[in-house]
């Protein structure tokens, strides 16, 4: 069997020094020739590991026969945000885990495909979603992340008046404000977004649950409500110094450097960090630390290290950014806790780590981290990025007290159709399952989506 | 969607062109039920005969050939037709029907002699079918028999057997399966033509010998340490399909029923513009399993919507007048090769071909990239045929 085909990158030298998109994507004849390794087996398990189902061979087989509007179309039906997905998908622990073709050589490259697919249907314009008769009905949806957007998308198409309502100005949420654009540019992202809005979703920006408006309102206003509002506030460590200027959340980092525009973007990160970035280290072990290290890089930090408090293979964060980072030049050290944050004349000058070993699991599975007794280690830096996690939205609870909570804080769910304790009232995304992928989020949203419509259709039928 | 993918052939509605071949993809209704929830338009049930008819199979019967990495581009098969016989056909062609009123159910059939084929058209008709097949045309095993064939390579023996399916088949319409293996196939189908029937189904499969066991010496499919020769199906045969159609096409006035490779929506596209009304598959499902239909359908569908085109009907025939006598070919157009050094990785095989099996036109500069002479390229397209690179070698006119 042929080899598996990859995409060409950004070479190292520019790669570092732009927020351009790394992942140039396959050619033709590489599309082609990838689509050939598919043996278009019976099982699909790539199917089975995607969490909205898409119809990978179908779309594949599309691919094989130069038919990319048809794959397009097929990948679109079951994924509204199939062009984001296809670049941050960790794809090699979901469709591409148990590809056939490994059997035989390597798994077929099925986010490169499915980016290909959507690329060529980019360069013709997406066809707009097709609105149903309006139902009459309305429905407010929290949160213009992946599980509000696709929510909403699905129920406007079906006649529902759809309000989206979101904190930020602009709607997106994690992928506009978290995911970098050299990993997700920003005109891809736009053109899903809007192909979403157009199909009738009225969005409302700058708007804030429990500040400008109140979840009681909208129970009481609409005929149901979806809550994708995602994570709340980062979590702030009890970290002495941690207040002091030079140290910043990977959130906040983040979010600033997702501005679209380099100058945007240079302004954006002054305002939430002053100083030049100088020698960074980024404290987590997640895909946020990760994010937050290569952008730093590419904002010119002068170096970059990771400190986290387990081992590699403990991180959180998926091998395959672990070492993207570290090609690009990022440094990756272990066992060390933060204990204090150092200050020379009122800013931060470097962090003291606690060197820690790994004990007995913890509730989560993983070795707990322990003080190993030696001496702390100073690591030297200029800005202190904290990439910790995020707590769960309580701006949503505190407005809708009888919002029930899972185990693990989050709103709790019906499996089924996503309702939540509050009648009328569905959630998906990461405010329900505490933070995943984006796909997770898309396909939680769907399936809300499917369990308002049976609701609505309970409680309230469609006008004839 | 808004395209319409029916077409009428022989008079009956499809809702699309795609219909499954006679073959053991239609061997029995439980096959052919799943293949129209599939979405497949009708089917044609593998050939059947009169119960007196003995049919006896040998294993096995396929054998598929492979080029590099791609497995059965094409497919030699000798089988014969089906072990079940018209009693067993009649109560599929009334359980289908049943099921299915909106599909298309067609028969083939074959027969030894007058009495067999009228008969076999009596019965499928009293049991309901939507049309009749004849096939005149397997290449292998019933051609020993004065069957297959035998009559599609006699014009005068295919126009009789025509005419007595006709004389029997009052209500439904008739096709007669013809054989690549003529040297004027034109001359065939005004034969056919002659004897009334309503279509032509293009072509049976090509009678081939698609291998032999170096080891062994026993050719494929090896049975018990011996072989025959058999009819070539699949991809490998499109060309040879679509010229027949063709040739068909513009001989006579009748339905055509295209088969032979269809593979693609791409091929179907072909097939219709080569005058087809109505596009069989095999070889492609028995591979792939009767979800290609999904990828015939849609393609086609996106073709259509590309060009503008309301429905299938459009497309029928649209390449026919472009096909024309070698000699009234123009000699006056001299296309020339153009290499796009932009995109040349330097490999280098359209200097080989050029060498070797064209006019010495391509040259080599200090970095290997390829250069056309224009004097000495006579325009052929070797090099354009062989590049490895998208798009980067095209004829363009001088």
């Amino acid at each position: 069997m042929a080899a598996r085909q990859t995409p060409d990158t950004l070479d190292m030298p520019t790669r570092v020094s732009t927020m351009e998109e790394v992942d140039r994507g396959l050619k033709p004849h590489q599309a082609l020739a990838e689509a050939g390794r598919c043996i278009f087996c019976h099982d699909a398990p790539c199917v089975k590991g995607c969490p909205v189902g898409i119809d990978i061979p179908g779309f594949i087989r599309r691919i094989s026969q130069r038919n990319m509007v048809g794959a397009a179309r097929l990948i679109r039906q079951a994924n509204p945000f199939g062009a984001v997905c296809a670049r941050v998908c960790p794809s090699e622990a979901q469709c591409e885990k148990g590809c056939t073709s490994a059997g035989l050589s390597e798994p077929v490259a099925i986010a490169c495909l499915q980016r290909y697919a959507m690329d060529q249907e980019m360069v013709r314009g997406i066809r707009p979603a097709a609105a149903a008769e309006p139902t009459g009905r309305k429905v407010a949806a929290i949160g213009a992340g992946p599980a509000g957007l696709a929510c909403s998308l699905v129920l406007a198409t079906a006649g529902e008046a759809v309000t989206l309502y979101d904190r930020s100005p602009q709607p997106g949420g994690v992928m506009r404000y978290g995911i970098p654009s050299y990993r997700l540019p920003r005109e891809v992202l736009d053109r899903e977004i809007d192909w979403i809005l157009s199909a009738g979703v009225q969005f409302v920006p700058n708007t804030e649950i429990g500040r400008d408006v109140e979840m009681a309102d909208l129970v009481r206003e609409y005929d149901a409500v979806f809550i994708g509002a995602g994570l709340g506030e980062p979590e702030s460590p009890n970290i002495p110094g941690a207040d002091a200027p030079g140290v910043i959340s990977a959130y906040s980092f983040l979010r600033a450097a997702g501005e679209p525009d380099d100058d945007a973007r240079e302004q954006a990160v002054k305002a939430v960090i002053a100083q030049p970035l100088g020698r960074v280290v980024v404290l987590g072990g997640g895909n946020v630390a990760v994010d937050a290290a290569c952008t730093a890089l590419r904002l010119g930090a002068e170096s970059v290290t990771i400190a986290y408090r387990r081992t590699r293979g403990e991180m959180p964060a998926w091998a395959e950014e672990v070492e993207f980072a570290e090609e690009e030049g990022v440094k990756l050290v272990f066992l060390l806790s933060p204990a204090e944050v150092l200050q020379d004349d009122g800013k931060a000058r470097g962090v003291r780590m606690t060197r820690m070993r790994l004990a007995e699991d913890d509730a989560s599975g993983r070795p707990r981290p322990v003080p190993s007794g030696e001496p702390d280690e100073t690591i030297e830096a200029d800005t202190v990025v904290l990439a910790f996690g995020q707590a769960p939205n309580e701006s949503i609870f505190s407005s809708l007290p009888s919002l029930a909570r899972s185990e693990a804080g989050m709103i709790a769910i019906d499996a089924e159709t996503g309702a939540t304790s509050v009648a009328g009232v569905f959630a998906g995304g990461d405010a329900v399952n505490g933070g995943t992928t984006v796909v997770q989020a898309v396909s939680e949203g769907l399936r809300a989506a499917e369990g308002i419509r049976a609701y609505l259709d309970s409680v309230t039928p469609a006008r004839d | 969607m808004s395209v319409d993918l029916s077409i009428k052939f022989a008079g009956i509605k499809f809702e699309n062109p795609f219909t499954l071949a006679a073959s053991p993809c239609t061997d029995n209704a439980e096959m052919v039920a799943r293949a129209f929830d599939a979405g497949w338009a009708a089917a044609v049930l593998k050939t059947t005969s009169v119960e007196e008819e003995v049919v006896e199979l040998v294993y096995p019967m396929m054998a598929g050939l492979d080029f590099e990495d791609k497995k059965v581009i094409g497919l030699q098969n000798i089988d014969l037709i089906s072990e079940r016989h018209i009693d067993q056909v009649e109560k599929d062609v009334r359980e289908l029907k049943k099921a299915y009123p909106g599909k298309v159910v067609g028969a083939s059939i074959m027969g030894q002699k007058k009495e067999h084929w009228q008969t076999l058209v009596r019965r499928l008709e009293a049991a309901g079918v939507d049309f009749i097949e004849c096939s005149f045309s397997c290449p292998h095993g019933m051609p020993e028999r004065g069957m297959g064939s035998t009559i599609g390579q006699d014009a005068e023996l295919a126009e009789r057997t025509a005419r007595w399916v006709k004389e029997a088949a009052t209500r439904v319409p008739v096709s007669i399966k013809v054989t690549p293996l003529v040297a004027d196939l034109p001359h065939i189908a005004h034969a056919v033509q002659k004897s009334g029937a309503d279509a032509i189904t293009a072509i049976n499969t090509v009678k081939c010998l698609i291998g032999v066991d170096i080891d062994s010496y026993v050719p494929y499919p090896v049975v018990d340490g011996k072989s025959s020769y058999g009819g070539y199906s699949g991809a490998a045969i499109k060309p040879i399909s679509l010229r027949c159609v063709a040739e068909i096409a513009k001989a006579v006035d009748m339905p055509i029923s295209a088969t032979g490779g269809i593979t693609t929506w791409r091929d179907a596209v072909e097939f219709l513009l080569c005058g087809a009304r109505n596009l069989q598959v095999c070889t492609a499902a028995m591979k792939h399993g009767f979800r290609v239909i999904e990828d015939l359908t849609d393609g086609l569908s996106v073709y259509l919507e590309d060009k503008g085109m309301s429905g299938v009907e459009e497309l029928v025939g649209l390449a026919l007048p472009n096909i024309v006598e070698h000699s009234h070919l123009s000699r006056e157009y001299k296309p020339v090769s153009k290499i796009n050094l932009e995109t040349c990785v330097k490999c280098d095989v359209c200097y080989i071909a050029c060498q070797d099996g064209g006019h010495q036109a391509i040259t080599l500069d200090e970095k290997r990239l390829p250069h056309v002479d224009e004097e000495k390229c006579v325009g052929c397209a070797m090099c354009a045929s062989v590049c490895p690179v998208f798009e980067c070698i095209q004829m363009a006119p001088r």
